[in-house]
């Protein structure tokens, strides 16, 4: 296929959505039918995104394609020089791949919704949303620059605040939304310094350009600190995005939404998105940086796995399960295991699709029950759903057979030949350990929810297995989970052609110093390469990867099946009474099921210092600079009081007595100035009778 | 009994102050230019008392002459404007003719 060919279809992939977006909302009040264009159009966007990968696979196995136009011309911009922003398509093994799998779970949320979300009043829009939704994510997929990579980004937001909030009437969803944006927001700000670093050092956002400038060893100010920074910086928005500690908070109210739009959302786009971005910058990230992703990951694999342990709400349990896999994946890529962090993405957004539509079909059939301890022996009565659901529960909890198993063992062997090479031994046991809570957490959730007696017998007597539109999505994503996919070799995903040959080796463009020992260039590693990257992973690492796996496989499966166990004998058997358990462990216990009082710590910290610095800044609005304000209108007023009772009372004062006492005097005046010629003679003889008085000489 | 200058002047005085008497009571305005030629002639008896008594000749005398020469003058050209202002205002009265003060 031609490069002109792969690049139209890859443009037609971004802007079906879209073009669906804006059918079924502007029709949807008019055509009551109109969601069929929307799963239309989707699923042509599925057989075009299907087309891409299978072209760029034969015909571009080893190249990449990068389309672009020029945007805005800034011209001859004084002091830097010319600016020029493209935006541009980049199609490599990695966004082939992800529109793929971005499509293929897009596709079956909205063949799912069809049924789920019959009888809601806004039904079309609902539609219309979720292709907004794939949308702001294919853009993300296909981007070449961060800019577009921003502005998609953004549109993600905004798309999962209308589908989180999509039930409005209820407070508790709106809410749900609003927290999402907002906690989104401050990652999103430490992602725009980063991109604008960037954009300030090289006067360019796109990708190829930036990390080929890195490569001539071009740094944001001259230093690898900044690059560092510059990682970090960018990274944030990955944390906001795909939830991780500490903005980790929304994802678990997200719930709110409708839980097709949790599949979607939490499974391959938003979360992804997030993950797909330090894909994207994976080869500026110096060691640093790599650690701190590292310790973000660990931790948010950590946290939320210990809170899903105690969790009732069956799609709160997936939820928490959710960050912690996203822990796992950011987590592999700060030690390095890039490859196994992207393979663990797409495995993960299947599998855990899955485990959310099949939620909701446990939910619809519930009649919107989410309660765990309200289920119980669903396995009778909606047997699809539980086989299901039980594959993909596998599937995470990583048991041989299952692409969880192939993509888990990686990230663990990854983060264990990381510790063996560097010492930081705390990420593979935080690894194991999640792993082994994974599957205790999971398998609960299985065993209350489909295993043992119905609790509530009336809810139980109307459930009922889902339809096909409902059925098919489940059946389509639990088979996706299975190891045949991927690897032929159920043990090692080496051996397939999904890890060695679709996903390739990462390209670093970090100077040499500021790279991790094992990340550095070395000759046979080079030579190895069938294309010359300019860099690879150094044969040490390769090596500890080879000496990891053995101990990685068999630790991690010992993690799942003794956390499996331990759930069967807490719940199936019940040979440890859970409550009792609790009751013993209550610090502990009430710890966990509180969600270690993150949105209470929040609450009192950053929602109360807000409040408290808004009150703070009203109170001075409103004493000081009003009090200075009304100050100053009060002595203005007294004194143009003063200046009018002056003016009134002395000035006019005095221009009144000038003017009464010229009226008086000219009233006295008057008398003598009759105009008769006889009394001016009386006058003047009066005057010169008085003038000898006065002269008198004599 | 002899008659002296004090005399004379006594009784000048009485005729200027006739004089005045008569211009500023009289209405008429014929009657205040009388008022006027009795003030002339007690500055004439004036003139021709100093002449007598005094030592300057006949300088009084000739004084007293040109002063009745003058008061002819005076008294035609004041029937004249007396005429006129009986033209403008139909009378000679002048308490009533006041347009000075205007």
């Amino acid at each position: 296929m031609s490069e002109n060919l792969l690049i139209n279809i890859s443009v037609i992939i971004l802007f079906l959505p879209l073009l669906g977006f804006v059918v079924t909302l502007f029709l949807g009040k008019k055509v009551p039918k109109i969601f069929v264009f929307e799963i239309l159009v989707m699923f042509t966007g599925l057989v075009l995104a299907f087309i891409l990968l299978v072209g760029k696979l034969t015909s571009f196995a080893d190249s990449r394609i990068i389309a672009e136009f020029k945007w805005i011309d800034m011209g001859n911009v004084p002091v830097i020089g010319s600016i020029n922003i493209y935006l541009g398509i980049l199609i490599d093994d990695i966004s082939a791949l992800m529109i793929v799998v971005v499509f293929i779970v897009s596709f079956l949320v909205h063949f799912f919704s069809m049924d789920y979300m019959k009888g809601d009043i806004r039904y079309n829009r609902y539609f219309a949303y979720l292709g907004l939704f794939t949308f702001s994510m294919s853009g993300i997929v296909l981007t070449h620059n961060m800019l577009m990579m921003y502005i998609f980004w953004e549109l993600v937001g905004i798309s999962s605040y209308l589908l989180i909030g999509f039930w409005y009437e209820k407070k508790s969803a709106s809410d749900a939304g609003k927290k999402a944006f907002i906690v989104n927001r401050i990652g999103d700000l430490g992602m725009l310094a980063g991109l604008l670093m960037l954009f300030v050092t090289y006067n360019s956002f796109s990708f190829p350009e930036i990390f080929g400038e890195i490569a001539k060893g071009n740094l944001p100010f001259n230093s690898e600190f900044w690059l560092t920074v510059t990682g970090i910086l960018i990274f944030c928005g990955a944390i906001g995005k795909s939830a991780q500690f500490p903005l980790h908070v929304w994802l678990p109210d997200a719930m709110e939404g409708p839980t097709p739009v949790s599949a979607l959302i939490h499974a391959a786009t938003m979360v992804a998105a997030g993950v797909y971005l330090v894909v994207r910058i994976f080869g500026i990230l110096t060691a640093d940086a790599m650690l701190v992703i590292a310790i973000i990951g660990a931790l948010s694999a950590f946290i939320p796995a210990t809170i899903a342990l105690t969790q009732n709400d069956i799609k709160r349990v997936l939820a928490y399960s959710t960050i912690s896999q996203l822990g796992y994946m950011v987590m592999a890529l700060g030690v390095g295991a890039y490859k196994f962090a992207f393979f663990h993405l797409i495995t993960h957004a299947f599998f855990k699709a899955c485990l959310f539509l099949g939620s909701g079909s446990v939910i619809h059939a519930m009649h919107h029950e989410q309660d765990i301890r309200n289920m119980g022996g669903l396995r009778k009565k909606m047997p699809i759903t539980y086989a299901t659901f039980l594959i993909s529960s596998i599937a995470i909890s990583g048991i041989p057979l299952t692409s969880g198993f192939l993509s888990k063992d990686g990230i663990l062997s990854g983060s264990y030949a990381f510790a063996s090479l560097t010492g930081h031994w705390l990420f593979p046991f935080v690894g194991f350990l999640v792993a082994m809570m994974t599957a205790f957490y999971m398998f609960r959730l299985v065993i209350i929810t489909f295993h043992g007696e119905p609790r509530n017998k009336e809810k139980y007597d109307h459930a009922h297995e889902s339809k096909f539109a409902m059925a098919m999505p489940l059946i389509v994503l639990s088979v996706l989970s299975l190891f045949i996919w991927y690897t032929p070799n159920p043990l090692s995903p080496d051996a397939g052609w999904f890890y060695s040959e679709w996903i390739k080796d990462p390209v670093i463009y970090t100077p040499e110093n500021s790279r991790w020992d094992f990340m550095k260039t070395d000759e046979a590693s080079i030579s190895n390469s069938a294309e010359q990257h300019p860099v690879m992973y150094s044969e040490m690492y390769t090596e500890a990867l080879h000496h990891a796996h053995t101990p990685g496989v068999v630790l991690s499966l010992l993690m799942a099946i003794s956390g499996i166990l331990l759930a069967f004998v807490m719940y199936q058997w019940k040979k440890i009474n859970a409550d009792t358990l609790a009751e013993k462990l209550k610090p502990l216990y009430n710890f966990s099921y509180n969600k270690w009082y993150f949105d209470e710590l929040y609450d009192k910290t950053f929602v109360a210092g807000t409040l408290g610095l808004s009150q703070l800044v009203d109170w001075f609005d409103r004493v000081i600079v009003d009090g200075i304000v009304n100050g100053s209108a009060t002595v203005t007023k007294a004194v143009s009081a003063f200046t009018g009772k002056f003016d009134n009372i002395v000035v006019d004062g005095l221009v009144n007595f000038m003017a009464y006492l010229s009226a008086f005097i000219g009233l006295i005046f008057r008398r003598f100035q009759t105009g008769k010629v006889q009394t001016y003679i009386i006058m003047v003889i009066f005057s010169i009778v008085i003038l000898l008085f006065i002269f008198n000489r004599f | 009994m002899e008659v002296t200058l004090t005399h004379f002047l006594i009784v000048s005085t009485l005729l200027f102050c006739l004089g005045i008497y008569g211009i500023v009571t009289r209405k008429n305005a014929i009657m205040v230019l009388m008022g006027i030629e009795l003030i002339l002639n007690a500055s004439n008896i004036n003139f021709i008392a100093f002449s007598r008594f005094g030592n300057f000749g006949l300088q009084g005398q000739l004084f007293a002459l040109f002063v009745i020469v003058l008061a002819a003058a005076e008294a035609a050209i004041a029937l004249a404007i007396v005429l006129n202002v009986y033209k403008t205002f139909v009378n000679v009265n002048v308490d009533e003719i006041d347009a000075l003060r205007d």
